[in-house]
């Protein structure tokens, strides 16, 4: 990103000034504040320990406004900041121009998705003006329009509480906000509030969950789409018993997922909907420590896909594999692991800022 | 009028994302105050019903009720953290789903 910046400017004849701001976090740093008991579990997690650090294979924490303000105050044209809360990027500059925190992230809030707190929500973005008793936003684009009920619904987004959203500085409180319309495109917002709490940085952390090996076979058979809950728990049964046997592995050094796309694969024991489905793709995954095992898995696997029956079934029948070879490693696949915060002296304490003279 | 609609039907959209790789957040949007009222009720987005759909302890669901926006808000931690292996929604985009057939009685 750096040296496209530095390719563009100097492309340009432009004389830029471009801060980096690194928001990756060591484990050594991580470590020092689960010693000192500086660490916040967000619900519905549970007490941040050493090994769930050590597991992630990188952690980085979400920086304030601070960090930017200060790249913008020391001089920078261009700031490229790592991680950082969707709302502080556009909160940096009205804050350090000393406007009021309720109102500017608000604001900042609002117009982080662009145009999705207008009316036509998948396009262009918007202009947020901001003054000492509020905020005035409208779209950019000319067939777009603000209205009260589409700044309003967009703190909702993404949010778990649509009336207080938490800043490294404290809590964004829109509960008393109000949403007046000033013509039919430009809304004004007053009454937002920010309430100042201890400093924290939220950590985002993902570990790596295994290495992972994919097939997908079809399933066209009325039968067998018919009874697929009873066809997929006998081939998992199956090849749970198989993979020990032969393979000798437990199920503590592997994991097997068969997901029936079109029949329950996006909500399973959630699905509440009786139709039947027409036809069925079993997404079947292999995960273990490493690629080799998975891919073994699946190797092993790959008869069973192709000719598992039903009990009843007087014959081998065959499904459609939807690649040959069918299996595809996807190598690493990584969770999130970390809802968790840190207390920190300074806004500044986790983050490193570059600027080029 | 008496008897039941549903919310799939009575609702001008229902949403679900991530609010968080660690929570699901469903947003209902009513059409009218009159919607909104019937929807809205106590005793038909109740934390026990949530609980039964999504398979979560009631005491963790949060239901937040916007009557000026008609809209109803319902969080709950996810099962799965986003990406887990056994993860089969990965940004939450479906989760709205089990509340489609909630029955909404017509007389509050």
């Amino acid at each position: 990103m750096h040296e496209i910046c530095e390719q563009i400017a100097a492309e340009e004849h432009l004389r830029l000034r471009i801060a980096r701001i690194y928001s990756e976090l060591s484990p050594e740093v991580l470590q020092r504040k689960v010693a000192e008991g500086r660490t916040i579990a967000l619900p519905p997690a549970g007490k941040l320990t050493r090994e769930t650090i050590d597991g992630c294979e990188h952690i980085v924490g979400l920086m304030g406004h601070e960090p930017i303000a200060q790249a913008l105050k020391a001089g920078a044209n261009v700031v490229l900041a790592g991680r950082c809360t969707d709302a502080a990027l556009i909160a940096a500059l009205p804050l350090l121009r000393g406007m009021p925190p309720g109102p500017t992230w608000h604001a900042g809030k609002t117009a982080e998705c662009g145009g999705l707190c207008t009316t036509r929500n998948d396009w262009g973005g918007v202009l947020v003006s901001i003054d000492q008793g509020g905020f005035e936003v409208e779209p950019l684009d000319d067939l777009a329009a603000c209205t009260p009920r589409s700044v309003a619904a967009h703190m909702l987004y993404e949010n778990a509480d649509p009336f207080r959203i938490r800043e490294p500085a404290g809590w964004l409180d829109v509960t008393d906000a109000t949403y007046t319309a000033l013509d039919d495109r430009r809304v004004r917002v007053e009454g937002s509030r920010f309430d100042a709490d201890a400093y924290t940085i939220k950590l985002e952390g993902s570990a790596v969950v295994g290495y992972q090996t994919v097939s997908i076979v079809g399933i066209r058979d009325d039968a067998v789409v018919a009874r697929i809950d009873e066809w997929l728990t006998s081939l998992e049964a199956f090849l749970t018993n198989r993979i020990q046997t032969v393979l000798g592995l437990d199920t503590s050094q592997y994991d097997i997922v068969l997901t029936p796309y079109g029949h329950n694969a996006v909500l399973g024991d959630l699905d509440n909907d009786p139709r039947p489905a027409r036809e069925i793709g079993v997404v079947f995954s292999a995960t273990a420590a490493d690629q080799e095992t998975a891919t073994n898995i699946a190797k092993f696997a790959n008869p069973y896909l192709l000719h598992h029956p039903l009990p009843d079934m007087g014959y081998l029948p065959s499904w459609s594999f939807s690649s040959s070879p069918a299996e595809m490693e996807r190598g690493k696949v990584y969770a999130f692991v970390l809802q968790h915060a840190v207390e920190v002296d300074t806004p500044m304490e986790l983050f490193r800022l570059d600027l080029a003279t | 009028m008496t008897g039941n609609r549903t919310l799939g039907t009575l609702a001008d959209q229902i949403r679900s994302k991530n609010a968080g790789p660690f929570w699901v957040t469903i947003d209902i949007f009513l059409r009218t105050d009159e919607d909104y009222q019937l929807a809205a009720a106590e005793n038909v987005l109740t934390p026990e019903l949530i609980a039964g759909r999504y398979k979560v302890p009631a005491t963790m669901i949060q239901i937040f009720r916007v009557p000026k926006l008609r809209v109803i808000k319902i969080s709950y931690p996810r099962r799965e953290p986003q990406g887990s292996i056994h993860d089969r929604d990965m940004h939450a985009a479906h989760q709205f789903m089990p509340l489609l057939s909630v029955p909404v009685p017509l007389q509050p």
